[in-house]
């Protein structure tokens, strides 16, 4: 077991670092850092001038070299500054982090139970109306993504036109507080394009565990419906979505990054679009780090977390 | 004239779908009628929910090809006097009503939705197309082969697959690098793999019968060279046929699709393999190209169909993402997310902009995944 870990965190490393400089090799191209130029300076420099403050910051050296320097940096804290916030890159980010882990945190605990129980209940009786309807329902939200939704929702529940104003079209004041009013419309948009994929997933694994032997077994003792769902059917049942739901993460990242841009609330993803936009290069590397490390680390929770739950899976050491 | 009131606004709408009404009703009731002479495709009618997706991607597919027909206005032009107006106000001149209303910019929201539809179906179709060529031509050696060759190729796989595809976006199609090789270069590679997909195909069944294999290679080779000197702009006697960004958004969209077809392909050869007429082949002494592009893919076909359903709707909303954030192909057309993005702005007081795009794009990607689900249930009862 301990030599599994081992060597998936090895691979984890080195996929880290391959990202990163792919990342930085990208961020850094000839027009991106004579922009920077420019903008540090002023926008009518010569080309001459460019380069001469290009080599003044050190620009000009080899690539390998500054992103070693840069890695170096980063391991020990130093993030370097932001252009865009004139600030240290740390301190923005931990506090962009926060809001946005606030708002995954509620879009998790509405989303995974309601995909769980669609998926459970579509899944009990395969083929039966409930579970058609309820798999289309589950389609139909897969076919909905973000900048669909958020906009439907916003129009129905927050605009003049329909009149019912239920919810804040914008979620900055969430910022400060949380509330019903102003956080419900970002949570649900968010939620819904996610649930859809958990919920056919677990969909699947509940109609193939209710096929199987010793559920016949306990049918034919006599059991209840009921009993055999909740006590015989479901944990084995929801191993499978388990890992789903894990690596559900780098999907709900791009969904921050639509979600918090369309109801202006000012997290993570926020964040990365004003760095790209800007062309704030360290601001967008240290993003790219976080972003990339929520995908790995879900990964590697998802591997683990599989062999874990499931003793059938033993793991060759 | 009086505006429109709802119910008018509805039928004048489905009215200016003649054209796409006539064709849905052709081709679906001749597919109907033939059902049993077209395998899977005529299985499609059995069942209810992949008709609904089949009619759902018709209708969208027939829009794109009669857009001008179907629309009453140029999407670009500007009305001022109709700016941000409510469905169903005229239009003095021609005498149409603008019958979604006008955006910020006074152009007719009906007619956007509809040129929109042009966007989507010229690249999210092909894009998923060359993603599959290259998905699979990689996918099947890794499979087949596996060892070191496999291990490589998955890490790289798995190292695109770990970049969060909003990130990849934002470095990939930006105007700097649109100034650098890396688009042309990316292109360069990724649209000879087809070509190379082709050539191979042909050449490992026929490669015993050269007069047949020439004849089927020549057209492989002058097509697939033309469109290739096309595509990276090395040769453009007809014009420009896409321009820079265009080109960046496609290459963009195949790199971030093609692991994911790779991972399946490689998945099902190694399932695949296994099999006893993979056995007979390699007993009679074929090659392992034949046996992976003749045997194997051809028996693997059933998955990806669906997948390729399925990733088409993907790739438009991957496309109505990029729009959203205004990187879509330029920033004048009529792109469904990039009307989005414009009417989201004003989306509380005028709604009607930004709707009918939203609604289009997820009327497109649901009617996708219904066809993919009909077509699973279909394949499975074989």
């Amino acid at each position: 077991m301990l030599g599994f870990f081992l060597r998936r965190f090895g691979v984890m490393v080195l996929t880290a670092m391959c990202l990163t400089l792919i990342v930085f090799s990208l961020v850094n191209l000839q027009p991106n850092l004579e922009k920077l130029a420019k903008e540090q300076n002023n926008m009518r420099m010569t080309d001459q001038q460019v380069t001469i403050w290009l080599q003044e910051e050190g620009f000009d050296r080899p690539l390998l070299t500054r992103y070693a320097e840069w890695a170096g940096n980063f391991v020990t804290g130093d993030l370097g500054d932001s252009t865009r916030f004139r600030k240290p890159v740390s301190e923005i980010v931990g506090e962009r982090l926060y809001l946005t882990g606030k708002l995954m945190f509620w879009v998790m605990v509405v989303m995974v139970p309601s995909a769980l129980l669609v998926g459970v209940l579509a899944g009990m009786r395969e083929g039966s109306f409930q579970d058609r309807s309820l798999s289309t329902f589950a389609i139909a939200t897969t076919a909905t993504p973000e900048y669909v939704s958020g906009v439907v929702f916003t129009v129905i529940f927050s605009s003049k036109l329909v009149g019912l104003q239920w919810f804040s079209g914008s979620a900055s004041k969430a910022m400060d507080g949380i509330t019903f009013y102003n956080f419900t419309l970002p949570v649900m948009t968010m939620a819904i394009y996610g649930m859809g994929y958990i919920a056919r997933m677990t969909r699947a694994s509940m109609a193939e565990v209710m096929t199987a032997q010793y559920i016949r077994t306990a049918r034919l003792k006599g059991v209840s419906f009921r009993s055999i769902v909740v006590k015989h059917a479901l944990r084995n049942a929801l191993i499978a979505p388990f890992t789903v739901i894990m690596l559900q993460f780098p999907w709900l990242l791009t969904g921050v990054v639509i979600v918090e841009n369309l109801f202006n609330y000012k997290g993570f993803g926020w964040l990365l679009v004003e760095a790209a936009g800007n062309n704030d290069i360290e601001l967008l590397l240290s993003c790219s780090v976080v972003a990339v490390a929520v995908v790995l680390i879900t990964q590697l929770i998802s591997d683990i977390g599989y062999v874990y739950l499931n003793p059938r899976i033993r793991v060759k050491s | 004239m009086e505006p429109l009131g709802s119910f008018q606004i509805l039928t004048t709408a489905v009215g200016h779908f003649l054209p796409v009404w006539i064709g849905l009703v052709l081709i679906m009731g001749a597919s109907a009628l033939f059902k049993r002479n077209l395998s899977l495709y005529g299985r499609l009618f059995d069942s209810p929910v992949g008709m609904i997706g089949l009619a759902l991607v018709l209708f969208w597919v027939l829009t794109a090809i009669f857009a001008d027909m179907v629309a009453p206005f140029d999407p670009l032009e500007q009305y001022r006097a109709l700016k941000n107006k409510p469905p169903g106000m005229f239009e003095t001149e021609t005498g149409q009503a603008f019958l979604f209303g006008g955006d910020n910019l006074g152009r007719d929201v009906f007619s956007r939705m509809v040129h929109g539809s042009q966007t989507v179906m010229a690249i999210a179709p092909v894009a998923t197309l060359f993603a599959f060529m290259v998905g699979i031509t990689l996918g099947l050696p890794a499979g087949y082969y596996g060892g070191i060759f496999d291990t490589g190729l998955s890490f790289l796989a798995n190292l695109v697959l770990a970049f969060p595809v909003i990130l990849l976006f934002y470095l990939l199609v930006t105007p700097e690098i649109r100034s650098t090789a890396i688009p042309t270069t990316m292109a360069a590679v990724l649209f000879l793999i087809p070509i190379i997909f082709f050539i191979v195909f042909i050449y490992c069944r026929f490669s015993t019968r050269p007069d047949l294999m020439w004849k089927l290679l020549t057209p492989v080779i002058l097509i697939g060279g033309f469109c290739y000197l096309h595509l990276i702009n090395a040769w453009n006697p007809a014009g420009v046929w896409m321009d820079g960004n265009t080109l960046n958004i496609f290459v963009s969209v195949v790199f971030v699709n093609s692991p994911t077809v790779f991972r399946i392909v490689r998945g099902l050869t190694m399932d695949i393999k296994t099999r006893d007429y993979v056995a007979a082949a390699q007993t009679r002494g074929e090659g392992p190209w034949y046996i992976m592009m003749w045997e194997i893919l051809p028996n693997a076909r059933g998955p990806l169909i669906v997948d390729a359903c399925l990733r088409i709707g993907y790739t438009t909303i991957l496309l109505g993402t990029l729009g959203f954030f205004g990187l879509g192909v330029s920033p004048e057309s009529s792109d469904w997310g990039m009307t989005i993005n414009e009417g989201r702005k004003l989306l509380r007081l005028f709604p009607w902009a930004a709707l009918p795009p939203a609604l289009a794009i997820m009327t497109l990607v649901l009617g996708l995944n219904l066809l993919a689900d009909g077509l699973r249930e279909q394949s499975l009862k074989d």
